[in-house]
């Protein structure tokens, strides 16, 4: 029973139980203490995490010591440490960011509960990742969309459209979870078995139709909850209305995490050997991959709301990230980790920024940027230096990832995808380059709605911000870190997938 | 005519859950009363309760015994629940203990069974040979209740605890082996003996919480809806919206955004 053996449970417990006593704490500031404390000790157990597996290899935890497959198995290997590490490192940065966004943007009889949901939210997306069990994924995946729903809707204070929002998304991410338990149903139906290692030796050789339709009902489900293009519906309106803070949470972390979920059911799960993973790939992965890349960053480029303009960047990114799981291939696989957590970290950052713009202007609407660069010239410089991670630029994160997923791309010989990454990069640039241009070259207005003192936002949400923008920056200048570990993580998951 | 009609009526849970999970999800989609969209997902979430409910029952199926700790026995012997999973009759448990009785005892040969086999057995079969590793795995490993009367049929006594099960007797799970009475009274009632799987029961239970709390989440959401906008008909909330963003209830949102199912 010492520290080490214990390690891999922390980051579930410790924000699980630190969420019932926020509740407890008086209203103001306490609770967002306690919320950041916790965020801290969760991302320190990841980071410790990270490491040990780094040095010794995957490593198990039986739950309650029942060993596998008869119990819960937490399974942590690089892919999952990884994206461990990603999701409490930006939970350990937007929560002490929140703190004044959350006071304008919130009741503050409302802040214990606020800090609880975005408590049992981070739990949730940390378990989803850690687990080995393919139940455990469903109850993970729900308690942190529910508690999305909850954070999503109390947005409403703002704006009444925030609960529609909420209750759009609450109808899809049910339909998908439930998709997704029917999936796993039918995989339980095949093999007895819900442990994910197990599941994959019983999968073996079974080709029927009964596996097939399992795997299906999992790509709609998870696809459903990663925002896959054609069932994005339910995101841009989510993250337009939620609180900016909540915004910069889940766009960095709950997509990213459904994104992991489904590499871990393709080459964990399910072999490389089964026919229907390879036609799922040709024939869905990358087409929706290719047309959501376009169809959202088009519509990205019209918006006049920030807010909502990230959101369909988001939903473009995330086609990148299906386009590096369809080809099959080590540098596929690891170009679509890589992104999953740069994109984390661009996409944290500039929507910090905005929770900045609207922490002084009042407003993410795109009239509240003009000439922002004078009013507010750090936030102005955040959000430019991740814009431009956000493209692609050389000495960014988002140059590492585009690179991986152009070599990936024409090393598989699927060389058009290739040039329609770079194309739908530069229709990143039109979205992006037309806020920069308002935000630098446009006169602040000096009467109306926008007027904007000339005050930069404060040092609390400074730091923060400009802490992911130099993670943007680093990582993209010394990739053996992200991209060295991403690497090797996919080594492993095709090493699984395929090989055995 | 009649083999058809006999296979739509053996499956008829499977109908009850294809129908009302088309219920629901027709019922989400079309309806735009907000409350009716969560009573609809309700059904839907019912008819996958009724989904898990019906693979846990399995014919002829054990309840999976473990004698010497659990996780003793490693990998095998923890599959023999699910396994038995036919519930079309019972037919594939059968096989796998038929196949019991013809492998080599230990676990390890039949492991050699399983790893050459894939390639040309139906899955089916494959899976017939994991069950069988079940009982002969538990022979190897550990001293069970199934080993004890080496010369009756280990698929038998597997059987043999469930019968006492059901009659109970003073003397317990001890006396089993010795009994040759409870052996052969199971080999008579294996056929008939439903089986009941706990485990999608307990994976059902969480689900059922998770669908308590989403329908409480939902119900929510349309009270506060109500108080914000005065109505929960989806038709009136757009147009409450779009009067608000564009002045006027004007025409159908740009088609580049696309309307929101």
């Amino acid at each position: 029973m010492n520290f080490e053996s214990q390690l891999p449970v922390l980051p579930i417990i410790t924000p699980l139980i630190a969420a019932p006593i926020t509740l407890l704490l008086p209203k103001g500031r306490a609770p967002w203490v306690w919320a950041v404390i916790v965020s801290w000790l969760t991302f320190a157990a990841c980071v410790l995490e990270l490491i040990s597996v780094v040095q010794n290899g995957p490593t198990s935890y039986f739950l309650g010591d029942w060993a596998p497959p008869l119990g819960i198995e937490y399974r942590i290997d690089i892919a999952n440490a990884l994206v461990l590490f990603i999701v409490s490192g930006i939970a350990a940065l937007v929560f002490p960011f929140a703190y004044r966004s959350v006071q304008l943007e919130i009741d503050e009889r409302q802040s214990p509960f606020f800090y609880c949901a975005l408590l049992i939210c981070l739990t949730g997306l940390l378990g989803v990742t850690i687990t080995g069990d393919a139940f455990n994924v469903f109850v993970f995946l729900e308690i942190s969309s529910l508690s999305t729903y909850a954070l999503v809707a109390m947005g409403a204070r703002r704006d009444r459209r925030a609960l529609t929002a909420a209750f759009n998304y609450l109808i899809m991410g049910t339909i998908g979870a439930t998709f997704y338990v029917i999936g796993i149903g039918l995989l339980y139906q095949a093999t007895g078995t819900l442990n994910m290692g197990d599941l994959q030796i019983q999968l073996q050789g079974q080709d029927n139709r009964m596996v097939q339709a399992g795997f299906a009902f999992i790509v709609v489900g998870v696809g459903l909850k990663l925002a896959m293009f054609p069932m994005h519906l339910w995101l841009p309106n989510a993250y337009t209305y939620a609180p900016s803070a909540v915004t910069a949470f889940i766009a960095a972390t709950a997509t990213k995490v459904a994104v992991y979920v489904m590499i871990r059911f393709f080459f964990s799960v399910f072999s490389l050997d089964f026919a229907f993973l390879s036609a799922a790939f040709t024939w869905v992965l990358l087409p929706l991959g290719l047309v959501g890349m376009f169809a959202a960053s088009i519509v990205a480029v019209f918006q006049s709301d920030v807010k909502r303009m990230l959101a369909y960047s988001s939903v473009a990114q995330i086609g990148y990230m299906l386009l590096g799981i369809s080809f099959a291939t080590v540098e596929g696989v690891s170009a679509s980790l890589v992104h999953v957590l740069n994109h984390a970290l661009m996409k944290g950052a500039l929507f910090m920024a905005v929770a900045c713009v609207v922490l002084r202007a009042g407003s993410h609407s795109i009239d509240a940027f003009a000439g922002l660069a004078r009013r507010m010239p750090y936030t102005t410089w955040a959000f430019i230096l991740s814009g431009l991670s956000l493209i692609g630029v050389p000495l960014t994160v988002g140059f590492v990832s585009k690179w991986y997923l152009l070599q990936a791309a024409f090393s598989g010989g699927y060389w058009y995808a290739g040039f329609l990454i770079v194309a739908s990069s530069l229709i990143a640039v039109v979205y992006i380059g037309r806020i920069v241009e308002i935000m630098v070259l446009r006169e602040p207005a000096s009467e109306g709605r926008y007027v904007i003192p000339a005050k930069d936002a404060p040092i609390s949400m400074l730091i923060p911000m400009w802490a992911l923008v130099a993670a943007n920056i680093y990582f993209g200048i010394r990739t053996e870190w992200t991209a060295g570990l991403a690497v090797q993580a996919a080594e492993a998951l095709l090493a699984a997938g395929g090989a055995s | 005519m009649e083999g058809w009609f006999e296979f739509a009526l053996e499956r008829y849970n499977y109908w009850i859950v294809i129908i009302l999970m088309m219920t629901g999800l027709y019922i989400v989609f079309a309806r735009g009363n907000l409350v009716k969209k969560v009573v609809g997902l309700n059904l839907f979430q019912t008819s996958v309760f009724i989904f898990y409910i019906t693979i846990g029952k399995i014919s002829g199926g054990t309840a999976p015994i473990f004698v010497d700790g659990h996780g003793g026995g490693g990998h095998g012997d923890d599959h023999d629940d699910g396994h038995g999973g036919d519930h079309g009759g019972g037919g594939r448990a059968e096989d796998g203990h038929a196949d019991s009785h013809e492998a080599p005892e230990t676990a390890d040969a039949l492991h050699g069974k399983v790893e050459n086999a894939p390639g040309d057995l139906k899955p089916n079969d494959l899976q017939a040979a994991v069950d069988a590793l079940g009982p002969a795995a538990e022979a190897a490993d550990a001293p069970s209740l199934h080993q004890a009367p080496v010369d009756a049929d280990i698929g038998k006594v597997a059987n043999a605890p469930l019968t006492d099960i059901e009659k109970p007797s003073p003397d317990g799970f001890e006396t089993v082996p010795d009994s040759a009475h409870g052996a052969i009274e199971a080999l008579a009632g294996a056929g008939e003996v439903v089986y009941t799987n706990p485990l999608p029961h307990v994976l059902i239970l969480t689900a059922i919480v998770v669908g308590v709390a989403t329908t409480a989440v939902g119900l929510a959401l349309a009270v506060r809806i109500r108080e914000a906008y005065g109505t929960i008909e989806e038709d009136e909330l757009e147009a409450l919206d779009d009067v608000a963003e564009f002045g006027a209830a004007a025409a159908p949102a740009g088609g580049a955004t696309g309307g929101a199912a």
